[in-house]
């Protein structure tokens, strides 16, 4: 009924090559950005700026770069949070040693940092798949976490081994430290995330986006048909480590403001990132932000019925907090292993055909 | 497209926070973890704080007339949950928070000190945050981290005939900002008092330390100090008894001194020793009125199994210092119904003394100390406990004893000024 393609007729390849070929589907997407720019902004307080919307902008940029990785090169990767340590402490020392860079260029530089170190560790892939790149990307995991502890020129031998994020401004406004408004750091992270969501969307669906898919699919018949798999695999690491660089980076110094890495960077970081992936779909831009979306705010709705609405001690809330993310995991993992993207892609082939169904 | 879900799901908790609890007067909110792998010693603590809290709104009907709302909020010792709970909670007119980690408290001053609202970290957090001149906000008092390396080393002294140039001392700590605190104190100690020390990391949660203690067993130190919390005690002191290392020459920082450090490890425990802020047991007065009003009532937090032990005792002494600033803000402001700033002024005008403990039902809990604008730290005084595993308890060995405010106060100095030139803090008195 809603996605009606009578009368959506397409005369061009361009127009049938659209990210959004129904209008409805166009329409919808301009309302949210719309919405997301111009209404949320008027809306947003302390509590939704720092507990719902920055973790979730954060985190979709995060799934967005591990999603090229795995979901589109089909390089299992476990070195998310390492990675993401990498974004944070680089942009940490580049804000510290030169106090009057802006701060766009520092997280960007940031995320360019990153990707060379996620060359480095991609490296192996040329030689070792699947599992075994999974445990190699582990390993750059732990040394990553490993090496922000020891070494103190990384935290500028602070007594504590924590990192602070100073205070920068962007055209005047504070964009870091606790004086930042939360209508500042909204804008500010949604900005590098729709650009950077806008710009994953179209490398994917170009070359070398194509390029990725087919190492992925099979990467012999990839090679026959002359992609290099060195290059497609380099590409993907280093892409995937600047997003996640990127929100690394957005993540200690607008949304935490102190870092500790082991706390912050660790295992369960990667695994979060990786089941955001999973639960969301992998080789899908939805699905990086449906998966962010239910790891990170779930949890939080959760907290907010269980404790704020029935008052339940905290403790039973939180277990069962545990209990309820993790049923519903395994429920749409049997439901649709391919995650809430495909769901969301069949109902709308059902939407599209309805009412007939055949 | 992508946005929907989020509209929905903002929708959806938007309804739930508009409804959120009663706004009651006096908001005293506990960022507690009772679960994950720190919990053995966050439950005691939320306990001791909550049921104080109970206490006192049973008992007087409140502070000065009006009654207290403990808002709990599980972190489970996670920052980023902690931030959530900051968030949540600061609204409701949130007086104090007590964040009870030191990753967190890292994450809170700035905030805090931005919307206003005082942290008392007590013992731990931010050490330089006891100079007031560059925390407004943020009180550790009554004794710090740096305290507590200088409490062990001179408890060493003081075993030792008061020399202890060429013993060895191997600190193993939780590889994180709160382990990493008393460092650069033992190292100044280190070359005062001439002694070797050897770091050896601990990394969350704790449970790995094979290779630190067999580390320990070839070097043979003669003294290991501790700084871990959680999982990680108790998991040190068995690694400890199982090479055979003397108890009491292993002593922990008051964080890694509770029954549940001490209990799964059994006879081979005793011995060990701990350092402690506040008096052990429950020979107290304030015991009775707790069992009067608050446990016989059935009114107890948790699963009410806590009383007297050491962590439940310190949230209780956390909770009486709170009470005891709030009501010392009633006084300074005028009104009953106070608010965060004047909460502040309250804890920054703070004096405990010993009349006044004895009033409350505890005598000789703590010691007696004063809070100036320049010393949000307190006196920094410090005892030492035993573990008596025959009898289950823990004994307070020495007195509260001063430590070297020499070296710290330096330190102090030091860190802070690095703070405020880094932040463009201009220094209060």
């Amino acid at each position: 009924m809603l996605y009606r393609e009578a009368g959506d007729f397409k005369t061009s390849y361009r127009s049938d090559q659209q990210t959004f070929p129904i209008l409805f589907d166009r329409v919808a997407f301009a309302v949210a950005i719309l919405a997301a720019f111009l209404v949320v902004p008027f809306a947003i307080n302390d509590y939704w700026a720092n507990a719902v919307f920055l973790p979730f902008l954060i985190y979709s940029i995060a799934a967005i770069g591990l999603n090229i990785l795995t979901g589109y090169c089909g390089q299992v990767s476990l070195g998310s949070g390492g990675f993401m340590a990498v974004g944070a402490y680089a942009c940490y020392k580049l804000m510290t040693a030169f106090p009057e860079m802006s701060i766009v260029v520092c997280i960007l530089l940031s995320g360019g940092i990153t990707a060379m170190v996620g060359i480095v560790f991609g490296l192996p892939s040329l030689r070792i798949k699947g599992f075994y790149l999974a445990v190699a990307t582990l390993a750059a995991q732990f040394f990553l976490v490993w090496l922000f502890n020891k070494v103190p020129w990384f935290y500028n031998n602070s007594a504590s081994g924590q990192i602070n994020a100073p205070e920068r401004e962007i055209f005047g406004y504070i964009v870091t430290g606790p004086n930042a408004s939360p209508v500042t750091i909204y804008i500010f992270c949604l900005s590098f995330l729709v650009v950077l969501a806008l710009l994953a969307r179209n490398m994917t669906r170009g070359s070398t986006g194509r390029r990725w898919m087919a190492i992925r699919d099979m990467d012999i018949a990839a090679e026959i048909i002359g992609v290099n798999p060195l290059m497609a695999k380099l590409t993907a690491f280093g892409v995937s480590s600047f997003y996640v660089g990127i929100a690394g980076a957005l993540l200690f110094s607008v949304y935490l403001g102190a870092v500790e890495v082991g706390e912050v960077f660790g295992i369960q970081k990667s695994f979060l990132v990786l089941f955001m992936i999973i639960i969301g779909g992998l080789g899908s831009m939805f699905g990086s932000f449906a998966g962010a979306a239910f790891m990170v705010l779930l949890p939080v709705l959760l907290k907010n019925i269980m404790v704020g609405q029935f008052g339940w001690a905290t403790d039973i809330a939180a277990h069962f907090e545990f209990v309820i993310v993790g049923f519903l995991i395994i429920f749409f993992l049997i439901v649709e292993p391919h995650g809430l993207a495909m769901l969301w892609r069949i109902i709308k082939e059902k939407l599209r055909l309805w009412p007939f169904p055949h | 497209m992508n946005m929907k879900l989020k509209t929905l799901m903002m929708a959806g908790a938007m309804a739930v926070t508009m409804a959120g609890p009663v706004m009651a007067d006096l908001v005293f909110p506990s960022l507690s973890y009772r679960t994950g792998p720190y919990a053995a010693n966050g439950i005691p603590f939320a306990d001791g704080y909550a049921d104080y809290f109970t206490l006192l709104n049973e008992r007087d009907g409140g502070i000065g007339g009006v009654p207290i709302n403990v808002v709990e909020c599980e972190t489970g010792y996670n920052t980023e949950k902690g931030v959530e709970c900051y968030e949540s909670t600061k609204g409701m007119g949130s007086l104090v928070y007590q964040p009870l980690s030191t990753g967190i408290t890292y994450q809170l001053i700035p905030k805090a000190t931005a919307d206003g609202i005082p942290i008392h970290s007590m013992g731990y957090g931010r050490t330089s945050a006891a100079n007031g001149k560059v925390f407004s906000h943020v009180f550790n008092y009554p004794a710090n981290y740096w305290n507590g390396a200088s409490a062990v080393v001179n408890h060493l002294l003081e075993i030792n005939g008061g020399n202890i140039k060429g013993k060895s001392l191997a600190l193993v700590y939780h590889n994180s900002a709160y382990g990493k605190e008393p460092i650069r104190t033992l190292e100044e100690l280190s070359k005062k008092h001439g002694f070797n020390l050897t770091l050896l990391p601990v990394d969350h949660p704790g449970q790995e330390q094979k290779s630190q203690w067999l580390q320990i067993r070839r070097e043979k130190p003669d003294y290991v100090a501790m700084w871990g919390w959680g999982v990680m005690n108790p998991t040190a002191i068995q690694e400890a008894a199982n090479i055979r290392f003397p108890m009491e020459n292993f002593i922990g920082v008051w964080w890694s001194g509770s029954e549940n450090d001490v209990r799964p490890v059994g006879a081979a425990a005793n011995g060990y020793k701990a350092l402690n802020m506040h008096n052990v047991g429950d020979d107290y007065p304030v015991y009775g009125d707790l069992k009067k009003y608050v446990y016989d009532a059935g009114k107890a937090a948790g699963a009410g199994d806590q009383m007297g032990t050491v962590l439940y005792n310190r949230g209780m002494y956390a909770a009486m210092l709170a009470a005891e600033a709030a009501r010392n803000a009633q006084k300074i402001s005028g009104k009953a119904d106070i608010t965060a700033a004047d909460m502040r002024n309250g804890m920054e005008a703070l004096e405990i003394t010993e009349a006044r403990m004895t009033e409350l039902g505890m005598p000789n809990f703590g010691p007696s100390f004063k809070v100036s604008c320049e010393n949000h730290g307190g006196p920094g005084l410090a005892a030492v406990q035993q573990w008596d595993a025959s009898s289950g308890t823990w004994k307070l060995i020495s007195d509260f004893k001063p430590t070297d405010t020499d070296v710290i106060n330096a330190l102090i100095q030091e860190d802070s000024a690095a703070y405020a030139a880094e932040n463009n803090i201009a220094e209060r008195c």
